[in-house]
């Protein structure tokens, strides 16, 4: 598997990537390099495309223009090197099934028509679970979780994929300190085994903290590279539209057109605390 | 035409318009699914109503079926506030529950009467004129045209009256209960005009066509404007023109009136659907074919801007290169450069695109814009 | 016992009540799918759509022959999601009004069929409005037969194709990140919903067959939190009711088949609703009573302890009434401490004089501890959840 990666190749190579949801542009032309190893933060306003430059690289959104290489190739052909965490929001948690189950599903790209996870599978499935602290859970039912335990279900699902990209679409969203701590953690561990992870993150506060290169995104790319370089209130000042420092006054909400998924409130207390 | 045409006709008409009104509403706030609960539910109500009266025109039976109406829509939300269902499946559950239960009273205890299922279902709108109301002594008409009259008045003089507040709620419950206007009576009370208005509608159109009546012309005038107030006159013109078409339909064929009249609701709607001049698919198809080329000239008016003046410039910006990496078609690209060009957004240096001063602001404008 | 005995004799009952097992079984079955995946009232506009299919069918042969009419209506209920999907992508109309506006034009359009059709002079067409609500008892071994067949074809699709099933009702976004073909597993499962709905139309017909998918479901899922378990116990339902209702229309003229099989499913969902254990709403509101019962008691407890703090001794005796203003404002202090004063934590010294016991004392600091420990725990429960 390791062997496949061209040595050269970087993680993600996006080239001139817009996406377009009818004739509202989401992302416009978008290039970004991500190297292999580093842990990135996608920052930038509601609205401005983070979750969509994830599904655009997954697949899941079809670009109107550019094109998206994952470890030097299109993504179809390195689905087995990618894992992903959605919103914990995106699926209903009262759907009749338990924790090791959905941590499985993690398996079932792997497993192939007709078969059923097996032993092997459940072990794969405790050990991701004990990763995140969730191995007493595996028999719970996923409605009785909270909503930091959720997310914790979701990354373990996606350490079950043993991937070398992983992407997150905001773990930190709403979760308790456990959590946090523990998907810290997660993120640390996975560096050090020399993983890429590409995170969608709105507490600006913890970014020097929790990662080592970020993305300030809005619509366009605004600059991308290693956070002591590119993390400066400058450039905040032009992803947020030059209003943080109007905001660290009034304390008010960034974005008059909030994503109805994606609360403004964590934003705004990050915000405040910058300059 | 005779006056019984003319007389179903009337009534055909009415109830078009006295369905449309509240129809738009449930349209707008997608509850389009409790129109076909609320005609399907209150048939217990009908039937128990009728067993104490024994007159199907009572206005008892009216009170009754509001009551099962309403009763339908406090079932539902108090299934939902249990959490133990999710909205689709409670709808799904309340009201095949209490149809079944008015089925099997009339069957069970009503006997041949005049109240069958069949009736309730499908309506006969061509008996409706023979049920005269005779006011000492004098035939005034066929009661059906009064009752549904009388509704269409209510409804009217409650969409006039609570206009804003409807209009409010519509679009934006908070507010409207920030403002004190109360959503929640406005909903009960918009779900008590939707049951009033089935269950005069259900003997003559069947509880079916109803549905057809109180989603189509509202979906269909929903498509055409973007104003509320148009959207309601709209929608009853269109009812009417259905209830009209659909009457004729059914001369024609020797068919149900009923059916032919939903089947009308339906080839509106799909005339509307296809050539609305906005919204409709002719329309957006060819919009969407228009944008992809303006849209793509946009993206590359941005993209050569991007890399003006930077040391990638001469491998961005050539023409060959477009294909590479925006992964544009060569013959795409080739008509994307020639309609830039055209419109005087760049010119061809060789094989390298230079923009002009009214690409550069085009892109400068595209990325402002967002 | 008369009717078990008809059950294996009489040929009509035997075929009725295995024509609504089938029936039920596989409703159950793809019921399971439509209720978790919030597709119940696509059901209900499949299966009224599916009445000019049957027409059409009968219109193109001009006989009943059951697996034309089946095919037809599977076709309609097909051409009708279609419709609804086409409808809610290209424009602003919501999936709410295209289903309702799906469900009346291609019911009305039957309709008009229907009454064309019973004017044709053709002894055949007798029995096609059995369509509307139902008719168990003109099922025959034939018709039964081709249920089995098409509904056990239809299980062996769900077992085939289980996991894949359950990650596409659950995210299917994810699945299809890993590259499975997400689209092609929707439209399969699309498919054998309208099958299973297209099974059930001689017995039950098209008004109320929607319930049948969505009510056992909506009865299994409140008895248990795992999906294979609940996909039994909705065929179980499904099949029980089925052979319930069939049998008692059957049993008497006058009640059609698909209002009595809905009545039956329907009186077991409000059973489940209320008595299931752990989701069940009885259960629900013990659990609330006792609850708020036990923080009560033990705010008296507590109380009773915080007074005597004041007081050298711990179990030094108090006034009810102090415990009456100071914990319970609807005054049923007085039962409270009975309730105590039966578990043994206080006592009773004069006649409105109440005092700790021995017991009591440890319990109250028992409660402290917790609570002061609680707070971390409580947390870690309650962080961002809903």
């Amino acid at each position: 598997m390791i062997q496949s990666i061209e040595p050269s190749a970087h993680a993600i190579d996006v080239r001139d990537l817009t996406v377009a949801y009818r004739d509202k542009p989401v992302l416009w032309d978008i290039d970004l390099i991500v190297p292999k190893g580093v842990l990135m933060a996608v920052v930038g306003p509601n609205g401005a495309g983070k979750t969509t430059l994830l599904k655009a690289i997954l697949g899941l959104v079809r670009p109107a223009a550019g094109e998206v290489l994952v470890y030097g190739e299109a993504y179809e052909k390195q689905r087995h090197l990618v894992a992903y965490v959605p919103q914990r929001g995106s699926v209903d948690w009262d759907f009749p099934t338990n924790v090791l189950d959905v941590v499985l599903m993690g398996l079932y790209g792997k497993i192939g028509w007709l078969r059923r996870p097996g032993s092997e599978e459940r072990k794969l499935a405790l050990d991701a679970l004990e990763k995140v602290g969730m191995a007493d859970y595996a028999g719970r039912q996923i409605s009785q979780l909270s909503g930091g335990q959720q997310q914790r279900v979701f990354l373990a699902r996606a350490l079950v994929q043993d991937a070398e990209l992983y992407f997150m679409d905001e773990p930190f969203q709403g979760v308790d300190a456990t959590t946090e701590r523990a998907i810290v953690a997660l993120l640390r561990e996975l560096r050090q085994r020399d993983k890429t992870v590409v995170v969608v993150h709105h507490d600006l506060q913890t970014v020097p903290e929790y990662f080592d290169s970020v993305l300030l995104l809005n619509v366009r790319r605004i600059a991308a590279g290693p956070v002591e370089d590119v993390f400066t209130e400058d450039n905040l000042r032009l992803t947020y539209g030059g209003r943080v420092g109007f905001l660290r006054d009034t304390r008010r909400s960034v974005e008059p057109v909030p994503d109805s998924r994606q609360e403004t409130e964590p934003e705004d207390r990050s915000l405040r605390d910058i300059a | 035409m005779t006056i019984e045409q003319l007389e179903i006709q009337a009534i055909a008409v009415i109830v078009s318009a006295a369905c449309a009104v509240p129809g738009v509403f449930l349209v707008l706030r997608r509850m389009a699914m409790m129109s076909d609960a609320i005609s399907h539910a209150i048939l217990p109500g009908i039937v128990v109503a009728f067993f104490v009266t024994h007159d199907l025109n009572s206005p008892l039976l009216i009170l009754g079926a509001a009551v099962t109406g309403i009763f339908t829509v406090f079932l539902v939300e108090s299934i939902l506030r249990t959490r133990l269902l999710k909205e689709d499946a409670a709808i799904g559950l309340v009201f095949p529950i209490l149809f079944s239960i008015g089925v099997v009273l009339i069957a069970r205890f009503a006997g041949d009467v005049h109240l069958d299922t069949d009736a309730v279902l499908l309506g006969e709108l061509a008996f409706a004129p023979f049920d005269r109301w005779v006011v000492f002594g004098t035939d005034v008409g066929p009661k059906a045209l009064w009752m549904m009259s009388g509704i269409l008045i209510l409804n009217t003089v409650f969409i006039i009256a609570f206009y804003k507040e409807l209009k409010l709620s519509t679009f934006d419950a908070g507010l409207a209960a920030a403002l004190g206007f109360l959503p929640g009576v406005m909903h009960y009370v918009l779900m008590t005009l939707v049951s009033i208005t089935a269950v005069g509608a259900f003997d003559a159109v069947g509880s079916i066509l109803v549905v057809a009546l109180m989603i189509g012309p509202p979906a269909a005038a929903y498509l055409l404007t973007d104003r509320l107030s148009l959207m309601i006159i709209l929608s009853i013109v269109i009812g009417i023109v259905s209830a009209l078409g659909g009457y004729w339909m059914a001369y024609l064929l020797d068919a149900s009136i009923a059916g032919c009249m939903a089947t009308a609701v339906g080839l509106v709607f799909t005339a509307v659907l296809l050539a609305a001049p906005d919204k409709g698919v002719v329309s957006v198809l060819r919009r969407r074919w228009r944008q992809q080329w303006t849209f793509a000239e946009k993206m590359l008016a941005i993209h050569l801007r991007h890399h003006e003046g930077l040391p990638e410039a001469r491998r961005e910006n050539r023409a060959a290169h477009l294909q590479e990496h925006l992964g544009w078609a060569p013959d795409f690209s080739e008509r994307v450069v020639w309609f830039a060009e055209r419109d005087g957004l760049l010119s061809r240096r060789g094989e390298y695109l230079i923009l002009t001063d009214a690409g550069r602001e085009l892109a400068a404008e595209a990325i402002v814009q967002n | 016992m008369d009717i078990l005995t008809d059950l294996f004799s009489d040929y009509t009952l035997r075929t009725v009540a295995l024509g609504s097992s089938v029936l039920g079984i596989t409703s159950g079955t793809l019921g399971t799918y439509a209720v978790l995946r919030q597709q119940s009232l696509l059901g209900d506009a499949i299966s009224h759509a599916a009445l000019p299919g049957i027409a059409i069918a009968f219109l193109l042969t001009g006989a009943k022959i059951p697996i034309v009419l089946l095919l037809g209506a599977a076709v309609a209920g097909w051409v009708a999601t279609v419709a609804v999907t086409t409808i809610t992508e290209t424009t602003r109309i919501k999936y709410d009004g295209a289903l309702g506006l799906v469900l009346s034009v291609f019911f009305g359009f039957g309709l008009v069929l229907l009454t064309y059709i019973q004017k044709i002079p053709n002894a055949n067409q007798a029995g096609l409005d059995a369509f509307l609500f139902g008719q168990a008892a003109s099922l025959v071994m034939a018709d039964v037969q081709l249920m089995a067949i098409i509904g056990l074809a239809s299980l062996l699709c769900v077992g085939v194709l289980w996991k894949e099933f359950k990650i596409l009702s659950f995210d299917p976004e994810f699945a299809r990140t890993m590259g499975m073909p997400v689209r092609v597993l929707d439209i399969s499962l699309t498919t054998l919903l309208v099958v299973a709905i297209v099974i059930g139309l001689q017995t039950v017909g098209v008004v109320l067959m929607s319930a049948i998918i969505i009510a056992p479901a909506a009865a299994a899922r409140q008895w248990t939190d795992r999906l294979g378990i609940m996909m039994i116990l909705s065929a179980a339902v499904g099949a029980a009711s089925g052979v319930a209702g069939a049998m008692i229309s059957s049993s008497s003229a006058n009640i059609p088949t698909g209002p009595t099989i809905v009545l039956c499913v329907g009186a077991i969902v409000i059973v489940s609703l209320f008595l299931s254990p752990h989701r069940g709403l009885v259960w629900r509101w013990i659990r609330e009573w006792r609850n708020s019962r036990r923080l009560r008691l033990e705010a008296v407890l507590l109380d009773l302890f915080a007074l005597a703090a004041h007081h050298e001794r711990s179990d030094h005796p108090h006034q009810e009434a102090v415990l009456n203003i100071m914990s319970d404002p609807t005054g049923r202090t007085y039962q409270n401490l009975r309730i105590l004063e039966e578990r043994g934590f206080v006592r009773q010294v004069g006649p409105t004089l109440w005092a700790l016991t021995a017991t009591g004392v440890a319990r109250a600091r028992a409660l402290i501890d917790t609570r002061l420990t609680a707070p971390s725990a409580r947390h870690d429960r309650d962080g961002g959840g809903r």
